[in-house]
């Protein structure tokens, strides 16, 4: 039967294609959902196009501060922010022709279209009726939101989301951006390093909210040195949208000021796509925040019917969505998969210098009221950021008194997306500092710092 | 490096294995994790799973042979490895725990006795430099990876070592088996030796023995045996619960719902509102459960097993149901693990499907009671001032009278009786 397969994933993002993905890999013919390019959010106008931004963002500030010292003059120095644009959207192109490509090998079936449940394993995809025999998986993912209650509603001209960030030709003059988490840093570094002026308004104490505190300072500090300008504890109570740019009201630690952008960037938050899936008709509920309702083998309330990704629930992250794909298909095809720790998902920043962690950060340790030791190694004190003239930021661990058991990881540098992982790999494999420390770490390398710290968690830094 | 490959305990109490086939051949690349055979415990068939990469150059015991535990059956080695010397080692006869091999890991040297012995790294600021753990390197390059090694994470390591517990003796939930921080402080919760389920810190309360009761207990084992056991019936009427089950599954939903996944329903919240016929005798107190593990006695070809549904107080009626089906399936084929069929705290055995009227169960200890379920037949009975004809069923209760009295059963198998004859209960 041609419209029965064992999966039907709806979604073709990074959880969605690599659950497909695994289930063909474990035997079970597979169908993929996905209305617009595979590879979802992520590849087409998220993680990876903004990452070439973020790139080229880097060199401008390379050539632009670092080259003389490291002997490069560069003369007539011009940015070209419609080429950038056309870098970032041709790495997107060939990622999504990749998932294409992958699906194929895998044989794995791409139905284009909506897909709409009628039940809890039949879908309507177009005018067809598919059936999946064995389970159904959810991954539709989310997608930008305004602040309609403030007067931002979405224009796609003046008021932005990332969605029409990336596309741009070229800069505002000004940008305003609502929220600092790691879409509304990333994007003001990207504008800024292409010349327009940023502000960013985030409504908590801190840029980066989630991050250490020491993190969230450390990179303040970065952005202000940079001319950003950052309005923390700070609430927009209104906005005037006009054809020439955008007049803000911000609230800032109890103070009334108005703010003038060109355009502004609303990344704060993102609406989840569960309106038009048929949810009711499969008889699947969402819980209290409005996520998709699911047990711990991510099973909705619907028989057979399972979601994963940003549907089902935070952490919003491309890797943790990609795992909870594994864990189902596996769980499908009646295996027993380890348990996803929740707790051991990295989180990532792509500005420069880089923010990255691992598990509790030091504010969540006190309110846990843990015994705890804090390591921490300054990249100023390290020969391989000397030489690259990338001294901002550090390493900074957080061990467990008794035990020397890994509470949480947080590193600001420059690689710090490419260091995290040691500590990653040591949480999930319960190694305390110490094995840390007893593994030999290149010399000179960023990842000396991580070691550093290690020790020093232990009163015995070598290099500070 | 070679790696030899010997018969595992692969479960707590399996003093000899019998190769049920070889997965791999003489001569076949093997990786580490991959499966080398099936071996039939005294409990299950289970997998031998490779310690080493490397060629599977010779297989010792023949499918069908019986191997006591820590017996070499295999050695993975390089294709051109000389492993005479290694082969010459195989009419040694048991050799288990007592490594001498002078080139193995040092980690591997941790034999039972000797775990709790390695001195616990400090890691607060401590001025001596810790002992390194790393296994020193294979002097001539001719290190032996040995097969009952225990697997346990450095964190898992330290606080066992800190709190005195005997790795060897805990089972590890993590990857591939191995011994993780929640296993040492499970283990240290659950002092018991057993390798054992694990029960939530407030999951149960013991409660130590009056003088009446140890009376009473000493008096029915001198008069009945070693379980003081007595029996209590009742027929019940299955009219209301053979109509919820059409309806239920007049819905079309799989897996459909069968009269035992209603009947383990049914006891599950019977025996949340009975505590004291959800507990275990031992020895010197009761332990009674705030958790329900049902016990579901299951025939398979050589005799019976009893795979156990936890915490089933709270899982739906199709859970349960699901997972009484996978269950039985896996039980069927000796698929279980160990802690699938230990720590049921009260049981169910039911055979109606083979016409049993009614009959009497064995209980199944620690646990206190088990339901023993017959057939559902139609007969006449008085129903409300007439003769009719409707489904009854008979279902008996043994108890350990040592922890059940006989108006405590009497209650519990009213409420289940009561359940039964009306099953909208189940959407309290």
């Amino acid at each position: 039967m041609a419209n029965t397969f064992d999966v039907i994933v709806l979604g073709g993002g990074p959880a969605g294609y690599v659950c497909a993905i695994r289930s063909a890999q474990l035997g079970l013919s597979t169908a993929v959902v996905e209305k617009e390019k595979l590879g979802g959010v992520c590849v087409n106008v998220g993680c990876i196009p903004s990452k070439a931004l973020l790139h080229s963002a880097y060199v401008a500030n390379l050539v632009k501060h670092d080259a003389e010292s490291l002997g490069i003059s560069v003369k007539d120095m011009s940015l070209n922010f419609g080429t950038a644009i056309k870098h970032s959207r041709q790495v997107a192109e060939q990622n999504s022709k990749g998932v294409e490509f992958l699906m194929k090998k895998n044989k794995v079936t791409v139905l284009k279209g909506e897909g709409k449940l009628l039940a809890p394993r039949k879908v309507q995809v177009a005018k067809d009726t598919y059936t999946a025999s064995k389970a159904l998986v959810i991954a539709t993912g989310t997608r930008v939101k305004g602040l309609p209650q403030v007067g931002l509603e979405l224009d796609k001209t003046t008021v932005i989301s990332s969605d029409e960030a990336l596309f741009l030709q070229d800069t505002p003059a000004s940008l305003a951006i609502v929220g600092a988490g790691a879409v509304g840093m990333e994007f003001a570094d990207i504008y800024s390093a292409f010349g327009s002026k940023v502000t960013v308004i985030e409504v908590l104490p801190r840029v980066l909210p989630m991050e250490d505190p020491e993190s969230s300072a450390a990179i303040a500090k970065v952005y202000q040195k940079r001319g950003i300008d950052l309005f923390t504890s700070a609430k927009v109570k209104g906005a005037k949208v006009s054809a020439k740019g955008v007049s803000l009201e911000i609230e800032a630690e109890g103070k009334s000021q108005q703010l003038q952008a060109e355009k502004v960037l609303m990344a704060a938050g993102r609406a989840l796509n569960v309106e038009n899936v048929g949810l009711d008709a499969a008889g699947v509920k969402l819980d209290e925040r409005g996520f998709i309702k699911v047990d711990n083998n991510l099973r909705t309330t619907a028989d057979g019917v399972y979601a994963i990704g940003d549907v089902a629930g935070p952490p919003m992250l491309a890797h943790k969505g990609s795992r909870e794909g594994i864990v189902v298909a596996e769980v499908i095809a009646g295996k027993r998969p380890h348990a996803i720790k929740y707790d051991n998902v990295p989180s990532v920043t792509y500005c420069h210098p880089e923010v990255a962690s691992i598990g509790l950060n030091e504010d969540q340790c006190k309110e846990k009221k843990l015994d705890y030791v804090v390591g921490k190694f300054s990249l100023s004190n390290n020969g391989r950021a000397r030489a690259a003239k990338e001294t901002d930021g550090f390493v900074k661990i957080i061990r467990d008194k008794k035990y020397g058991e890994i509470l949480g990881a947080h590193i600001v540098a420059s690689h710090a997306s490419e260091l995290i992982h040691e500590l990653t790999v040591a949480r999930e494999n319960e190694y305390t500092v110490e094995e840390i420390d007893l593994a030999v770490h290149a010399h000179p390398t960023l990842s000396e710092a991580v070691a550093e710290a290690a020790l020093d968690s232990l009163g015995r830094m070598l290099h500070a | 490096m070679a790696t030899k490959v010997f018969m595992e305990a692969l479960s707590p109490t399996m003093e000899e294995g019998k190769v049920v086939s070889w997965e791999k051949n003489e001569g076949d690349a093997v990786k580490t994790g991959d499966v080398l055979a099936e071996v039939e415990t005294d409990k299950a068939v289970m997998e031998l799973q490779a310690r080493g990469d490397g060629v599977l150059r010779k297989v010792l015991a023949a499918e069908g042979a019986t191997v006591e535990v820590g017996k070499l059956v295999a050695v993975i080695a390089a294709p051109d490895e000389d492993i005479t010397e290694l082969l010459g080692e195989a009419g040694d006869g048991k050799r288990g725990s007592q490594h001498e091999t002078a080139d193995e890991p040092v980690a591997a040297k941790r034999t039972p006795a000797a775990a709790p012995a390695e001195r616990p790294r400090e890691p607060s600021r401590a001025p001596t430099p810790a002992p390194a753990t790393t296994p020193a390197p294979a002097p001539g390059g001719g290190g032996i990876t040995v097969a009952e090694r225990v697997k346990a994470s450095p964190l898992a390591r330290r606080i066992a070592a800190e709190r005195g517990i005997d790795l060897t003796i805990i089972r590890g939930t993590g990857p591939a088996g191995r011994i993780i921080q929640r296993d040492v402080e499970a283990a240290e919760r659950a002092p018991r030796a057993a390798p054992a389920p694990v029960y939530a810190a407030d999951g149960y309360e013991d409660v130590g023995l009056s003088q009446m009761r140890k009376t009473i207990a000493k008096r029915l084992v001198e008069s009945i045996g070693p379980i003081p056991h007595f029996f209590l019936t009742a027929e019940v009427d299955m009219e209301r619960t053979a109509d919820a089950r059409q309806a239920l599954n007049a819905l079309g939903e799989e897996p459909k719902i069968s009269f035992n996944d209603i009947i383990l329903k049914i006891v599950a919240m019977a025996l949340t509102r009975h505590r004291a016929c959800n507990a275990w005798w031992q020895g010197d107190h009761i332990r009674y459960f705030n958790e329900v593990h049902i016990g579901m006695a299951v025939a398979i070809d050589e005799g019976l097993i009893t795979p156990v549904i936890r915490n089933a107080h709270q899982k739906s009626l199709r859970e349960i149901g699901r997972e009484a089906r996978e269950l039985a399936e896996r039980a069927r084929a000796r698929k279980l693990t160990p802690e699938e069929y230990t720590g049921a705290t009260f049981s169910v055995s039911n055979l109606g499907m083979l016409d049993i009227d009614q009959f009497t169960a064995v209980i199944n200890p620690p646990e206190a009671g088990i339901l023993a379920i017959g057939a559902i037949t139609e007969k006449p009975v008085a129903h409300e001032g007439s003769v009719v004809v409707r489904k009854r069923m008979r279902i008996t209760m043994s108890c350990d009278h040592r922890v059940i009295d006989g108006a405590t059963g009497a209650r519990f198998l009213q409420s289940v009786s009561q359940m039964l004859e009306n099953p909208l209960a189940i959407v309290w």
